[in-house]
C-alpha cells in the first residue's frame, strides 16, 4: 500500500477544494457566458462593443496575470469604496477577498468569456424558423426561450461546454499559487516535506483524470438526452 | 543619449516603472519569449512522428501515444512542472549523473515541462489533420506507385500542415499564457519580473496589469502572424467569392 504519511486526509479536502472551485467557476462562467452571448448577438451598439471588449481582453492575457490583478487589485478597489462610503455616509465597511473568493471569480471570469463564444455559436444555429413559429402560435419570448431556444441550443453548444469544462478543471490548479489549499497546493507541500513527489503528484494527477472521464461521461449522457429527435450524422 | 537622460528623470520620482524595473521587465519578456519558443519548437519536432505513430494500425505503436497525450492534456500544466522540477532532482541516480550540474536549473526543468506538454497537444492537433486528408489523395498518391515514406512526405504532411495552422495558432498562444506558471518555480519570466517587482515596491497590482498589457500585445503579435499565414497557405481553402 502506498504510505501517505499522514497527508491523506488533506489531500482528499484538497481534492473535495478542487471540485468546489471548480463547480462555483463552472457556474459563474456558465452565467457570464450566457450574458455575453446576449451582449454579443444584441443589436444595441454598446452591449456589443462591451461583449467584444471582454472576451478579447480576456483571452489575451495568461490566467495565472488575471488571477495576480484580481487578487491583489480587486482588494485595493474594494478598499477605495469601502473608505470612500466611510467618509460620505459613515458607514463601517470591510470588504476582504480572500483566495477562494478570488480563484472562483478570476476563473468564472476567464471561461466566462470562452463559453460566451460557445453560447454564441449555439443560439446562431437554432433554425430561425422554429423561433417565428413559436411566436407564431403566441407564445412570450421567455416561452421561446425556455421551449425552443435553450433545448436546442444546448445540443450544439453541449460539445465546446464539456471542452472549456475540461480546461477550467486544469485552471484550478493555480488557486493554489494564491494560498488556496487545494490538492495541488497540498500535494506540493508535502512532495518537499517527504522527498517523494512523485507519489503525491501522481495521486493528484490521476484524480484530476478521474474527474475528467467522470465528466466526459455525465456530457456523453447529456448530449443523448438533448440530441433526442436527431439520429447520426449532424442535422 | 539625450533621450535616456530626460526619461531617467521622467521615471524617477516613480516607484514601479524605474529604470531598473523596466531592465527587469525586459530581461522577464526575453525569458518568456526564449521559453516559449523553444518549447514550441522543441514540441513541433516531437509531435511529428508522434502524430504519425498515433495514427498507426499497429495496437503498440498507437496505444502508448495515445496514453501520453491523454495524461499530459488531462492534467494541469503546473502539476507537470512540479513533477519535473521537484520529481527528477528526487532520483538519486540522476543526480549521479556527470552533467548533472549543467541541468539542474530551473530554466531546463520548465523548459522539459513545457515542451512536454505542447507536444501532446500538438500531437493530437497533427493527429486530427492527417486523418482528415481527402481519401482521394491518398488513393492517388499510391496509384502513382508512391511508397508510404513519399506520400507521407509530398501528398499528407503538407496539406495536413496547412489544416492544422488554425489549431496550432491557438496552441501557441495557449501555451504562451501557460508559461506564466514558469514563475512560481523561481524562473523570473514577464510574471516573475511582476511578482518580484509587487514585493519589491509594495504595489499593489500594477505591475500585473503593465505585464497584463505586454501579455495582450504578444497575443495579437501570433494572432496576426497565423491570419497572415492562414490566408497565405489556406488561399486554396477559402470560399470562391462573387
Amino acid at each position: 500500500m502506498i504510505d501517505l504519511q499522514g497527508y491523506g486526509p488533506r489531500l482528499f479536502q484538497g481534492a473535495l477544494l478542487t471540485i468546489e472551485v471548480a463547480g462555483l467557476s463552472l457556474l459563474l462562467a456558465v452565467i457570464l457566458g450566457l450574458l455575453t452571448a446576449s451582449a454579443k448577438m444584441s443589436r444595441n451598439w454598446f452591449l456589443h462593443r462591451i461583449g467584444t471588449l471582454y472576451t478579447t481582453i480576456i483571452r489575451g492575457v495568461p490566467d495565472l496575470v488575471m488571477m495576480f490583478l484580481l487578487f491583489f487589485g480587486a482588494q485595493v478597489g474594494l478598499n477605495m469604496i469601502t473608505d470612500w462610503m466611510y467618509e460620505q455616509f459613515g458607514w463601517d465597511l470591510y470588504v476582504e477577498i480572500n483566495s477562494f473568493v478570488a480563484g472562483v471569480i478570476t476563473i468564472g471570469l476567464i471561461f466566462g468569456a470562452y463559453m460566451g463564444e460557445t453560447f454564441r455559436g449555439a443560439f446562431l444555429a437554432v433554425d430561425r424558423g422554429q423561433i417565428e413559429a413559436g411566436r407564431a402560435y403566441g407564445m412570450t419570448h421567455g416561452q421561446v426561450f425556455r421551449r425552443i431556444r435553450f433545448p436546442q441550443m444546448m445540443r450544439h453548444a453541449l460539445p465546446g461546454l464539456s471542452n472549456n469544462w475540461m480546461v477550467l478543471l486544469k485552471t484550478t490548479a493555480l488557486v493554489s499559487i494564491i494560498g488556496l489549499s487545494d490538492m495541488v497546493r497540498v500535494a506540493e507541500e508535502a512532495s518537499k516535506a517527504t522527498h517523494q513527489p512523485f507519489v503525491f503528484l501522481t495521486i493528484v494527477a490521476v484524480i484530476y483524470l478521474a474527474i475528467a472521464s467522470v465528466s466526459e461521461w455525465g456530457f456523453a449522457r447529456l448530449q443523448k438526452r438533448y440530441s433526442v429527435g436527431f439520429t447520426g450524422g449532424d442535422e | 543619449m539625450e533621450w535616456l537622460t530626460s526619461l531617467q528623470t521622467l521615471l524617477s520620482d516613480h516607484t514601479v516603472l524605474t529604470p531598473a524595473n523596466l531592465a527587469r521587465y525586459g530581461e522577464g519578456l526575453t525569458t518568456t519569449v526564449q521559453l516559449v519558443f523553444l518549447s514550441l519548437i522543441a514540441g513541433l519536432i516531437l509531435a511529428v512522428p508522434l502524430a504519425i505513430g498515433r495514427g498507426s494500425k499497429r495496437r503498440w505503436i498507437k496505444l502508448p501515444i495515445y496514453a501520453y497525450t491523454y495524461v499530459f492534456r488531462g492534467t494541469p500544466l503546473l502539476v507537470q512542472l512540479y513533477m519535473i522540477y521537484y520529481g527528477l532532482p528526487s532520483i538519486d541516480a540522476l543526480r549521479d549523473w556527470k552533467y548533472w550540474d549543467y541541468v539542474d536549473q530551473a530554466h531546463i526543468w520548465a523548459l522539459i515541462a513545457f515542451t512536454l506538454n505542447t507536444a501532446a497537444y500538438t500531437t493530437e492537433i497533427f493527429h486530427g489533420a492527417i486523418k482528415t486528408t481527402p481519401r482521394g489523395e491518398i488513393e492517388a498518391a499510391k496509384a502513382y506507385g508512391m511508397s508510404w515514406g513519399l506520400r507521407m512526405r509530398r501528398i499528407i504532411l503538407p496539406s495536413a500542415f496547412r489544416r492544422a495552422l488554425p489549431a496550432y495558432g491557438n496552441e501557441v498562444i495557449f501555451m504562451l499564457h501557460a508559461s506564466a506558471v514558469a514563475s512560481v518555480v523561481t524562473i523570473m519570466d514577464l510574471t516573475g519580473a511582476a511578482r518580484f517587482i509587487v514585493t519589491r515596491t509594495y504595489a499593489a497590482f500594477q505591475p500585473y496589469l503593465f505585464v497584463a498589457v505586454i501579455y495582450l500585445c504578444l497575443t495579437f503579435a501570433i494572432l496576426y502572424l497565423f491570419r497572415y499565414l492562414e490566408k497565405r497557405l489556406l488561399a486554396h481553402l477559402r470560399p470562391v467569392e462573387g
